[in-house]
């Protein structure tokens, strides 16, 4: 029943410097949107700098040639404009969504930063701290902080890239050196490594050139060699109890390793539609069984990727997390799970139990779709990740077409994986470690 | 550290050739008219506002229905019945509904504090009808059968318990109770021995008692022709009725300026700062010029507060103020979360930024900074189904129309720079304040009483 949504205008360009440009007209709305999606995410930061790829998109912000400290927040807001920017496991992204009379400007500000960024000593202590009063706000001070996307990776990963901390350890973010920042900046920020997405309110033509108009003159620079990051998926369950001072609840994640997106796209999309049969809804299986009819779970929730659907190349992971009372065991918690994959992974869903999902998933979408921030964001990334930004406008249709026995399929294959299992236990006890 | 064999330096990088570059002029933003709203109010007394916003094939649902409550059991009751109102009627199970709202791409959620319970949601707008069936069916209907009760109970509980662990609702409560005593508003969680006593009679009896259409607002905002979509309403809620209207929450008791109280949260690694002043309703005269005043102080990321104690000191990650609607008035809330070891400093320099606020009135060009953001952001909020209905919905409770909202930009637009300096020097006086400040007071206490005006362990 979901209707592709409507076909996209996707226009792309290529400046000779090497930076990729792709513009979304959409001529219903006021707000027009840039944004900047450079290839390097935590994964590729060295070790010994944990944390530095998030405290160098924190730096970013900080001042360029022609904009002092501050003058980038204060030009995006007072021109009407919201700004953010945001660290994913293979890309960084910044971006603002403006009245449209902001295109240039937007485009002036991205550009600066792009070409010449003011690095300097202060600012790399100043945002340091900042920095780590995030980690404070976001991990230390909080219950279940880090659950389950900084904690669960060293549990189902062995390599660096994969396994480490992509907030990074404190100690580590305090001894970055302005030299790491210009290296980091050298390599990894070069143009033919960077792409633009606008998308709003625009003349696609006029865009392009006030695109080559600003970015144009950044020279060239080699572009980096992206390694692989992939690595063998565990063949039986690693598991792994961590203390959480904070947390009055013991909570549990499952990680399982995902279909390669770009070699295995529908069986990316059948684990996708996996994750929903789990537990959207309170129809979903999970829900059914370890919420209401075992009352094992406070909350349960099962998820493709571990920052977002279709957010990361390979290799990323499926979660599965719960909060559970104290007084059950997370065996019981885990030994459910397993019941209710082994008989999705025997017989699948039924057609109508997935026909739900998808209608979910679709009108999800289309909710997605109606705010140029999200919709900029969604084609960009999938863009830059997998080179095709039609995903985003065909994931409907796609999953519409994912059949239940794919669905099986998925469940059979976290059967027969290792997976991690990390369990969080209240330690109200525990001093705070920082 | 890269493994890169060279690379620019820090201030090579910096520095370009050509030279710094002069910022480009603002182009021009095309006007795009806000819809109107067709109104109806059904013979049970419930008000319809529907609007057609036709960007995506999806229809917003937004129902609002005033729900205090004086008695001491009111908020774990309405808390269980929040949880529960979807888990049953005379003719569908809580699978049933929920499989029925998503054959039609649609969610419904309930929500409920001290001043009003909601049902939101959204979902493929050629499934309005079907949504709006399930909804008159829960609102008339809703068994809250015990088996539901008693699991959603242990829930519940288990959830506040969670909640109430985390630091932001531990300075959220005791910041209520500093301001507004223990008036009803303060009653945002029950505790987990209130929702354990609470009975499934008990839920049902509110519900019909309590969940009435007399009083209670329904937007419906998508690809929608609101007539049709009001039709659709009076088909399937005409049957939820009652002879009493729903529950308006009285005025909480006007904020006391006085002394912060330091609350003891042992172990805390960060602090609370939570401060709160009286401000102005959207229909007072001050108010735009309060609006833009708050944005100079803490409102928005390039207000003084925020480049002081981040990007200057380094204390916080996220500094905020904001005016929040509060019956028959507004209150202001200055926020922060810093670190234990600068709570005391973050502190004085967050006094220091009200006091000068009055003292060093915002100037022209950071009144017309935030006078720009406050026009764009409003027109960036409104840019889809979602942020639309939940605006004529929040309005229309404070007996406002979208016309304010249409007028707002020109009021932005009109206020002076003195009138910006008399709202900061009317709302942002520091002896306007109270509040607290949450945190390990074994760490923080002997800094913050040593800079006075701070009460508690």
């Amino acid at each position: 029943m979901p209707a592709e949504l409507p076909s996209p205008e996707l226009h792309r360009a290529t400046l000779s410097n090497g930076l990729r440009v792709l513009i979304v007209p959409d001529p219903d709305t006021p707000v027009v949107g840039v944004a900047v999606h450079v290839d390097v995410g935590f994964r590729s930061e060295p070790e010994g700098r944990t944390g530095f790829a998030h405290l160098f998109e924190h730096l970013m912000f900080q001042g360029s040639e022609s904009l002092e400290k501050l003058a980038h927040f204060r030009h995006v807001q007072g021109s009407g404009g919201v700004f953010n920017g945001s660290t994913h496991q293979d890309y960084t992204d910044y971006f603002q969504v403006l009245p449209a009379a902001g295109l240039e400007r937007a485009l002036f500000l991205e550009a600066d930063r792009l070409r010449a960024p003011k690095l300097t000593i202060e600012n790399l202590r100043n945002q340091v701290d900042v920095v780590k009063e995030e980690i404070r706000l976001n991990v230390l001070n909080r219950p279940y902080g880090g659950f389950p996307w900084i904690l669960l990776p060293p549990v189902l990963y062995d390599t660096f890239p994969n396994a480490h901390n992509g907030y990074g350890d404190f100690s580590e973010l305090e001894q970055a050196s302005l030299d790491d920042a210009a290296a980091f900046f050298d390599t990894y920020y070069a143009p033919g490594n960077a792409q633009v997405t606008v998308a709003g309110y625009l003349d696609v033509e006029e865009t392009l050139r006030l695109v080559e108009k600003h970015f144009g003159d950044i020279p060239a620079r080699p572009t980096p060699h992206r390694p692989s990051f992939f690595e063998p998926i565990p063949g039986a369950e690693r598991r792994q109890a961590v203390p959480d001072a904070h947390a009055p609840l013991p909570a549990l994640a499952l990680g399982y390793r995902l279909p390669d997106p770009a070699a295995d796209l529908d069986g990316y999309l059948g684990h996708m539609l996996l994750a929903s049969v789990l537990s959207d809804g309170e129809a979903a299986r999970l829900q059914r069984r370890l919420v209401h009819a075992d009352g094992l779970v406070t909350d349960i929730s099962a998820s493709a990727g571990l920052m977002g659907q279709l957010d990361a190349r390979d290799p990323d992971t499926f979660t599965i997390t719960a909060v559970h009372p104290g007084s059950v065991d997370p065996d019981r918690v885990v030994a459910a799970v397993d019941e209710e994959l082994d008989k999705l992974a025997a017989e699948g869903p039924s057609t109508d139990e997935l026909s739900r999902q998808v209608a979910r998933w679709s009108a999800g979408l289309h909710q997605e779709n109606d705010r140029v921030m999200y919709r900029m964001l969604g084609l960009g990334a999938r863009e830059l990740l997998y080179g095709r930004a039609e995903i985003a406008d065909e994931l409907p249709g796609r999953l519409a077409a994912v059949t239940p026995d794919q669905v099986r399929s998925a469940a059979a294959a976290l059967r027969s994986a290792g997976r991690g299992v990390l369990l969080v236990e209240p330690a109200a006890d525990q001093g705070e470690n920082e | 550290m890269t493994g890169t064999a060279s690379h620019r330096t820090a201030e090579e990088i910096g520095r370009t050739e050509a030279g710094p570059r002069p910022l480009p002029p603002l182009g021009s933003t095309r006007e795009v008219p806000l819809p109107n709203v067709e109104e109806s109010t059904l013979p049970n007394g419930l008000r319809v506002l529907a609007a057609r916003r036709a960007s995506v094939p999806m229809a917003e649902v937004r129902l609002r229905v005033p729900f205090a409550g004086d008695d001491p059991t009111h908020s774990a009751v309405s808390e269980l019945l929040s949880s529960t109102l979807l888990t049953g009627t005379a003719t569908r199970d809580r699978i049933g509904i929920d499989d029925e709202l998503a054959a039609v791409g649609a969610d419904l959620g309930v929500s409920v504090d001290p001043e009003r319970l909601m049902v939101s949601g959204s979902g493929l707008a050629s499934g309005l009808s079907e949504v709006l069936a399930v909804l008159g069916d829960v609102l008339t209907a809703a068994a809250h059968p015990d088996a539901e009760v008693n699991r959603e109970r242990e829930r519940l509980v288990e959830r506040i318990t969670v909640a109430r662990s985390q630091p932001r609702t531990v300075a959220r409560e005791a910041l209520q109770r500093k301001r507004f005593g223990d008036h009803p508003i303060t009653r945002e969680m029950p505790t987990e021995a209130e929702v354990a006593a609470v009975t499934a009679e008990q839920v049902r009896a509110l519900q019909a008692a309590a969940l009435v259409p007399r009083g209670s607002i329904l937007t419906i905002v998508g690809d929608i022709e609101p007539a049709e979509a009001i039709a659709h309403v009076e088909k399937q809620l005409a049957g939820w009725t009652s002879d009493s209207s729903a529950r308006e929450l009285s005025a909480p008791p006007a904020i006391v300026p006085g002394d912060l109280e330091l609350v003891h949260r042992p172990g805390s690694v960060q602090s609370q700062l939570r401060l709160s002043a009286p401000a102005v309703r959207r229909t007072d005269p001050d108010y735009a010029a309060l609006q833009l005043a708050n944005l100079v102080f803490g409102g928005y990321f390039s207000s003084r507060w925020m480049e002081n104690i981040r990007e200057d000191k380094g204390y916080t990650y996220g500094a905020h103020s904001g005016v929040e609607f509060v019956p028959g008035g507004a209150v202001l809330g200055v926020d922060t979360d810093v670190a234990s070891n600068v709570t005391a400093a973050a502190l004085l320099e967050t006094r220091y930024e009200l006091g000068k606020l009055t003292a060093v009135p915002p100037t022209a060009a950071e009144v017309d900074s935030g006078r720009a953001y406050a026009i764009g952001s409003l027109l960036i909020s409104l840019d889809s189904q979602g942020g639309l209905a939940s605006t004529i919905s929040a309005l229309a409770a404070d007996g406002l129309g979208l016309d304010w909202l249409r007028g707002h930009p020109a009021r932005l637009e009109s206020v002076t720079t003195e009138q910006v300096a008399a709202a900061a020097l009317r709302y942002f006086t520091p002896t306007a304040f109270t509040g607290v400040v949450v945190g390990d007071a074994d760490v923080i206490g002997e800094g913050v009483r040593a800079l006075g005006g701070i009460t508690g362990p």
